[in-house]
């Protein structure tokens, strides 16, 4: 009998503690299938966050590193720099990112570290509660937010991709969802890109990945996955920020 | 490696140390008076090659202290050096290394606080240094030498140190051991290499082995206090190891102990001496770990009277009564905002202590 579909080989069997219709089971799902794919569980060291994801350590099978809140550039760069031949993965939320730890995101980025970051923005704090993330929408509500997010209040949601993308240490970034079946393929695509561009010793790779919080957004899964179409794109729009694989690849051509 | 003496900066002489000491990671960002040791480490990174360091300017203390549980947690040795502002936003990092059990190395170069405070030398911060300066229930060992010698000697030894019981070490230096230049026998380059791949806590990637996580996130109540009840007994273990002191004239049965620690007690030994001279009985003891204190120092000091002198406002004080029984004995001068008392000041507050 044909095997059309598994579990990724480095997937150790416990089950994940994310709600139901959670973009991170499924982003966690792709990391683990790419590094089966490009057979890199000897090298590979993922790094946590602080949020709904770091409770789900045990699920994967290679090295990993919880950090703390918002610092995961900043252990990566003493990771990266330390062995460079490691495939190192920086995993981090929006309130990890972009709240707490934007200092270490922009330096990492302005020292054009060599790691991959996968940020994953749903838009709200999971883990404590449904709080308003530097990424909610504007008129989005949240806990903290109870109405909706006011610009009086916190200004306007943060567009990591674009942003980190102006930095000519960014040699990748890209947005991509995980809300359908054909945006998976191509946020599968985006990633492993990223690693791709790693493994060769380029500049910082960033996917930003666009996830559904069901339980964060008051909304069934279905509605959830709706809502990514229908509104977080019109704020976050999918695809390349920037792509610099061309240029690398002249350069190679040049050098030959 | 030549045995000579050479007339060397202590901060600069400190880098050399550690360089030589296998640590070619550095990650800081400058601050007074610790920024000699990034702009060594910076200068070697350019002209000495052959020794592969990586020199990072880190955007803020808090990334250079995450930076270095980073490169510890991939096996390399790492530091960083800061004063008391830096080492505040360092904190958080410190905790972290000391529940994730990551052998990071931080050089405090004490500077009179609160706030900016001053540049100048001082103490203040020895309740952070000894108290695990950041939350939760931790300590970090933390080493005070008081020459430059002993400097570079402690500065090697911390990467042993903090490797062997998988905790950060604190170099307890400060603005007066940094900026002196004395001579000092630097010493030889140790052979030591990464971290191997198959130690507990170090992330290289699973190759034949099971995989390593470090998590310092609790799994529930029952979990977490087995967590922390195994921290403790690594602290009991380096209180246990790990106690160091000095003693001057306490054979000769002093009446008076002076207690001093740092660069500072080398001015306070030039008072005791000078005390001696005008007929006094004094002694003086040096401790030299500040966490763990070494009480086992004043066992069989009851009756004596001590004088505990501290460029602040009164801190190892606190460690000295609870080290002996007679409390009430227990005085202290103390000397803020970055004035360095002179042995003559300190003579004379030895002549103070009444002796019963």
């Amino acid at each position: 009998m044909k095997v059309v579909y598994e579990a990724p080989k480095i997937n150790t069997g416990v089950p994940t503690t994310y709600c139901g219709g959670c973009g991170h089971g499924i982003i966690n799902r792709l990391i683990a299938e790419i590094i089966d794919e490009m057979e890199l569980k000897e090298k590979a060291v993922l790094l946590w966050p602080i949020g709904c994801s770091c409770v789900n350590v045990n699920t994967m099978d290679i090295d990993q590193l919880c950090c703390l809140h918002g610092r995961g550039p900043a252990s990566g760069t003493g990771m990266k720099r330390a062995n460079p031949d490691n495939l190192v993965i920086v995993y981090q939320g929006d309130g990890d990112m972009v709240s707490e730890g934007m200092a270490e995101i922009m330096h990492a980025a302005i020292r054009g570290e060599k790691f991959t970051v996968i940020f994953v923005n749903n838009a709200i704090y999971g883990m404590t509660g449904a709080q308003m993330a530097p990424t909610t929408l504007l008129g989005q509500n949240a806990s903290t937010a109870p109405g909706g997010r006011l610009v009086v209040n916190s200004g306007y949601p943060v567009k990591m991709a674009e942003i980190l993308a102006e930095l000519p240490g960014t040699v990748y970034s890209e947005r991509v969802t995980v809300n359908t079946p054909a945006n998976i393929i191509k946020a599968k695509k985006a990633i492993k890109k990223a690693f791709e561009l790693q493994m060769k010793g380029e500049g910082m790779t960033f996917v930003e990945v666009l996830s559904m919080c069901p339980t964060g957004w008051s909304m069934s899964p279905v509605k959830a996955c709706e809502w990514v179409d229908s509104t977080m794109t019109e704020i976050f729009p999918l695809g390349v920020v920037k792509d610099e694989t061309e240029g690398l690849k002249q350069q190679e051509e040049a050098a030959k | 490696m030549s045995k000579e003496a050479v007339f060397m900066q202590g901060n600069q002489a400190m880098a050399e140390a550690a360089i030589r000491g296998g640590c070619k990671m550095f990650f800081g960002y400058p601050i007074t008076p610790s920024s000699e040791v990034p702009e060594y480490y910076a200068q070697v990174m350019v002209e000495r090659p052959e020794e592969n360091i990586v020199y990072i300017q880190a955007e803020t203390e808090c990334s250079a202290f995450n930076m270095i549980a980073g490169a510890a947690a991939a096996g390399h040795r790492a530091m960083t050096a800061t004063a008391g502002p830096g080492f505040s936003l360092g904190q958080e990092a410190m905790s972290y290394m000391s529940a994730a059990g990551l052998p990071g190395v931080v050089v405090q170069i004490m500077r009179p606080g609160p706030a900016d405070g001053e540049i100048l030398p001082a103490q203040g911060d020895y309740f952070q240094i000894t108290r695990g300066g950041g939350h939760g229930d931790y300590y970090t060992l933390a080493l005070a030498p008081w020459s430059i010698q002993e400097l570079v000697e402690i500065m090697q030894e911390s990467f042993v140190l903090a490797e062997k019981y998988n905790n950060p070490v604190v170099v307890v230096s400060d603005a007066m051991l940094a900026k002196l230049r004395e001579s000092v026998v630097l010493p030889d380059y140790t052979d030591n290499e990464a971290a191997p791949e198959e130690k507990h806590n170090t992330l290289t990637g699973a190759k034949g082995r099971k995989r390593h996580l470090i998590t310092t996130c609790g799994f529930g109540a029952v979990q977490w206090n087995q967590f922390n009840n195994d921290l403790q007994k690594k602290y009991a273990e380096i209180a246990a190891n790990e106690k160091r002191y000095e003693s001057y004239f306490m054979d000769e049965d002093p009446d008076i102990v002076v207690v001093a620690f740092g660069a500072y007690s080398r001015v306070c030994l030039s008072g005791v001496k000078m005390a001696r001279e005008a007929g006094l009985k004094v002694g003086m003891i040096r401790p030299i770990s500040l966490w763990p204190f070494p009480d086992n120092a004043f066992e069989g000091l009851d009756g004596k009277q001590f004088l505990v002198c501290e460029l602040n406002a009164g801190q190892m004080v606190q460690d000295v009564k609870l080290s002996v029984k007679n409390k009430d004995d227990v005085h202290f001068f103390g000397m803020l905002g970055g004035i360095v008392p002179t042995p003559k000041e300190i003579c004379a507050e030895i002549q103070k202590v009444e002796v019963k």
